[in-house]
């Protein structure tokens, strides 16, 4: 044989690894092509997973109480208001975590009504905290910028200074989230993420003009846990607020009906939108507290749909008269 | 300590600061937020940025008279802005140190070596220069025409300059210097009757577009920033958008790449703001050059030459970014920072001939004439452009704008985005409103924006003038715009479905947007006749009803040819039959045979253009999810006039 030929051919032993390294190279382009082989292409979207239940904190083994206190010291209304219902501690025990939610939507002053008073804020926080709760949290998805929302309105400084803590919604605090047998709040983002670990849930609201639904309440104000574009929910406004009442059932709702925006509802903007209505409501009942809260903005109850439907649901009942409110004057 | 090391401190020092500033440039309650940060002055200190504007505009605003101090410093050490402050600087000479450590020495020394193309610069410089300087030179070319005191103010100082100059030199005889002179003034008075005051040689400024510091501001505030609010470390409550930025971000790694072929190639090649510390240090007191002219040639100085400004032969002083690492390199202790020029001669001033420079001004004089035969701005204004509130009329605006981004960063709710091509060219990445990304519209009780803005291309409002309160009452409002209902997109109007969410998040006491009730009869798929009826429920004779759909609180029944016109409020309804609300009995009910009709109850939004202040906070929370159903445009904006849309009440 020829030496140069020999030079730049294979040897046996080179041939059989080379062609070892080819079959391996081989068979591991074939086996990783049919491993990762799909032959059916994607399926339609599906409907992602979502817990699905009833955010329960009420208070099981009372029967539903209300008190409506007249006067035009938010904290001493609240203070009387609790102790007719039998005092703050018998909503709320020692070890309580409890959530207080607000109504933060607009980045609007105190002054003009349009988000949960500041006082009302820190007068709850201070009671929860010295019936013994173990922390207070104060939350809301508002509509304006969150972070403005809560300093212009005055209740981050009156959470804070009263020892609450101030939960800004994120999104990673929104997990998709279900109602039994509803129809709109069906793998919804909801605001669960300050929920966690939660045993007592406190609802407060102002009163206030709202041109789509006629008033937004306690009720309307669950409206700040939805998540996503929940503003298409507007078609049928009294189907969503109907399904966040059976959504959340809480300890308490407070309605502070000492100043109500009577018009240019919901965010106000002008002194002139407001009225001073002098009163409070504290209770158990939302629909009742609604019902009642219609009349401060000179509306009859059955003007507002949705508390005829939340009471077919079962969420409550309209006539406020039959929980025998107490009421009181400051 | 070395000289180096204290350079090396010193840019590292100032790039934290810069970073520092552009995190703290967020709004909020948290210590790290805006908290009065002078989170400006690496752009005030930017004199470039004051030379532009006090072309464009003839003034120096505010913070920007720290350039002035810079100005000073360069003229007596040199170009020590590039080498010891400058961030961007500071990314280039990092990576471009880090790209060719591992080279050899030689080939160190060649990609070190002076280009000539680094005039380049210089002529960027002059034509962004020119852009600015624009209206001032028509102004002072029409000076014949308008102002006869500075037409002999000016003329006598060509007068001087020309007799100097001839005097000077010998070979010129005093006739043709006349005759020049003649000429010269011949031309001026003929231009200042031909030339008009006209928009289009209105001023611009593009400064931003290549300033390393309006630069580098834009590329962290809306590319790298961003990225960072999507890691754990959240600078922003929401994660902030901005819309079009591939091409800030192909810029900047363009920049920071060529790093990789030559060491701080944008300094040597681009960058204007170097180019004018070039001019700048011309008469600088101080240089680095050599003791003696002793010199081995081995080129060593050159290894890490930032400057690219050859200190082995004549050193051009206009290169030398002062990094000082000649200093350290030369092994004979030659090269030092001194009054005495350099042994071995040096070349302070530019590398520039007559020609490239009247060759860029003439560019630059000619480009915005040439963009604004478009008609923007002017009676072709882009009206999709909203500006934010106390933005100047849009050429004056345009005169300001440096594109830093700086309003853009602070915007709580990352309404204020970079502009593409809509507003023009000239407006590339100045600031504009967009009303679907962020967290809401624009705040009502917000002036954080103009408060911000280094140049006032954006006014420092105060709360009282954005709202029209007080001593501001006879002007109301800023408008920024105006909103539009789109008929054919919007639920009431076109699509029998309730919503007005536009007008119940109306910001305005009272609301902009106010809503009209209709009853607008649906189509139920079959005529609805009563078989039979009581006080509150009808059945009917065809099942042909969907159950359950009427009961919405939103649906009414109309019973035809009846004396009685009342609409009753649908409480529930099945197949065959409806219930209504028990506050209005039937009376008396409808008789067999009698046709019924379901209607919608409809609220349909209108915009009143003389409240309505463009906000957008409606278009931002329209729930029509694409194109919105109410949207803003700059139509009406109180920062022109001639964009009123209404009479003057």
């Amino acid at each position: 044989m020829n030496s140069d030929l020999n030079k730049n051919s294979l040897n046996r032993r080179q041939f059989l690894a080379r062609s070892a390294k080819a079959g391996i190279s081989i068979a591991a382009a074939c086996s990783a092509g049919l491993w990762f082989h799909d032959s059916m292409g994607p399926a339609p979207s599906v409907e992602t997973r979502s817990d699905a239940g009833l955010l329960d904190f009420s208070m099981t083994d009372q029967n539903p109480k209300m008190a409506i206190v007249r006067g035009s010291n938010r904290r001493a209304a609240l203070n009387s208001a609790l102790k007719a219902l039998g005092g703050i501690e018998s909503f709320v025990k020692k070890t309580d975590r409890v959530l207080l939610k607000v109504n933060a939507a607009f980045a609007s002053p105190p002054v003009l009504s349009a988000t949960t008073h500041p006082d009302v804020v820190s007068e709850m926080t201070r009671l929860c905290l010295l019936a013994g709760a173990a922390s207070v949290a104060v939350t809301d998805n508002p509509i304006n910028d969150p972070s403005s929302c809560f300093a212009l309105s005055g209740i981050m400084d009156a959470a804070r200074g009263a020892g609450a803590t101030l939960f800004l919604p994120n999104p990673d605090a929104f997990k998709p989230f279900s109602v039994p047998d509803a129809r709109l709040i069906r793998s919804w983002p909801v605001l669960l993420g300050p929920l966690k670990n939660i045993t007592k849930v406190i609802g407060l609201a102002p009163v206030k003009d709202h041109h789509r639904s006629g008033a937004s309440l306690t009720m309307k104000n669950w409206y700040g846990l939805l998540g996503g574009r929940r503003n298409i929910f507007h078609q049928d406004i009294n189907t969503i607020i109907t399904e966040l009442a059976l959504m959340i059932r809480p300890t308490l709702v407070i309605l502070d009906g000492t100043t109500s925006m009577m018009t240019n509802g919901p965010t106000g903007g002008s002194l002139s939108d407001l009225k001073q209505t002098n009163t409070m409501i504290v209770g158990t009942d939302q629909v009742a507290a609604d019902a009642f809260g219609a009349t401060l903005l000179e509306k009859f109850p059955s003007a507002l749909p949705y508390i005829g439907k939340a009471e077919a649901a079962g969420v409550g009942t309209a006539d406020y008269r039959a929980l025998q409110p107490v009421e009181l004057s400051l | 300590m070395k000289i180096v090391t204290t350079r090396r401190i010193c840019q590292i020092f100032f790039f934290i600061v810069f970073i520092w500033f552009c995190a703290v440039t967020t709004l909020g309650d948290q210590w790290w937020q805006l908290r009065g940060w002078p989170v400006n002055w690496i752009i005030e200190l930017d004199p470039l940025v004051g030379l532009a504007t006090l072309l464009s505009t003839r003034t120096l605003y505010a913070g920007l008279l720290w350039g002035l101090a810079t100005v000073v410093l360069t003229i007596i050490l040199g170009r020590f802005f590039c080498g010891w402050v400058c961030p961007f600087g500071a990314i280039h000479q990092f990576v471009g140190f880090a790209a060719n450590r591992k080279k050899s020495v030689a080939a160190k020394i060649k990609i070190n070596r002076y280009r000539p193309t680094q005039s380049i610069k210089y002529w960027i410089l002059i034509f962004l220069l020119t852009i600015s300087a624009i209206e001032l030179a028509v102004d002072l070319i029409r000076s014949p025409a308008t102002n006869r005191w500075l037409f002999a103010v000016l003329l006598l100082a060509v007068l001087a300059a020309v007799v100097i100059r001839t005097s000077r030199r010998n070979g010129m005889n005093f006739k043709k210097a006349a005759l020049w002179f003649l000429i010269f003034t011949g031309l001026w008075l003929l231009l200042s009757t031909g030339l008009k005051d006209h928009q289009t040689s209105a001023a611009s400024l593009q400064i931003g577009l290549l300033d390393p510091i309006p630069l580098v501001y834009r590329s962290f505030n809306m590319m790298i920033l961003p990225l960072i609010d999507r890691t754990g470390l959240k600078l922003s409550a929401a994660p902030r958008l901005y819309d079009g930025t591939w091409l800030m971000a192909a810029i900047f790694m363009a920049a920071v790449l060529l790093n990789l072929l030559i060491p701080r190639f944008y300094c040597r090649f681009l960058c204007p703001a170097g180019a004018l510390f070039g001019v700048l240090s011309r008469f600088s007191l101080w240089r680095i050059g050599k003791i003696s002219d002793e010199c081995a040639e081995c080129h060593i100085c050159e290894k890490h030459c930032e400057g690219a400004c050859s200190p082995t032969t004549r050193i051009r002083s206009s290169e030398c970014v002062l990094c000082v690492n000649c200093l350290n390199d030369c092994r004979h202790g030659l090269m030092t920072y001194q009054i005495a020029p350099s042994a071995t001669g040096d070349i302070p001033g530019p590398d520039l001939s007559r020609r490239q420079f009247l060759a860029a001004a003439v560019s630059g004089a000619a480009v915005i004439p040439m963009l604004r035969v478009s008609g923007v701005p002017g009676s072709n204004w882009n009206p999709a452009v909203v500006r934010p509130p106390g933005a100047l009329a849009e050429k004056e605006f345009l005169s300001r704008c440096i594109k830093c981004g700086q309003c853009m960063r602070i915007c709580p709710t990352n309404v204020i985005h970079p502009a593409g091509l809509e507003g023009s060219l000239e407006g590339l990445w100045t600031p504009a409103l967009n009303f679907r990304i962020g967290t809401s519209g624009c705040q009502f009780n917000c002036i954080a924006c103009g408060n911000l803005c280094p140049t006032a291309a954006i006014r420092p409002i105060r709360l009282d003038e954005r709202l029209g309160r007080n001593s501001f009452a006879d002007r109301g409002p800023i408008k920024i715009g105006t909103a539009f209902i789109d008929r054919g997109r919007c639920l009431p109007w076109a699509m029998e479905r309730p919503c007005i969410v536009c007008q119940e998040n109306c910001p305005v006491s009272p609301k902009a947007i106010t809503t009209r009730e209709v009853f607008d009869t649906i189509d139920p798929g079959s005529r609805l006749i009563v078989a039979k009826a009581d006080d509150f429920y009808i059945e009917l004779q065809t099942a042909g009803l969907e159950t359950g759909k009427y009961t919405t609180g939103d649906y009414y029944c109309a019973i035809l040819s009846s004396s009685d016109g009342r609409l009753r409020r649908i409480i529930s309804n099945w197949e065959r039959g409806l219930k209504v609300d028990g506050e209005f009995p039937f009376d008396p009910p409808p008789p067999s045979g009698s046709m019924i009709e379901i209607r919608i109850r409809l609220q349909r939004p209108y915009v009143d253009p003389a409240r309505c202040i463009g906000c957008g906070v409606c278009e931002h929370e329209c729930p029509v999810p694409g194109k919105r159903a109410i949207r803003v445009t700059a139509d009406g904006e109180s920062r022109d006039r001639s964009h009123s849309l209404l009479l003057r009440g």
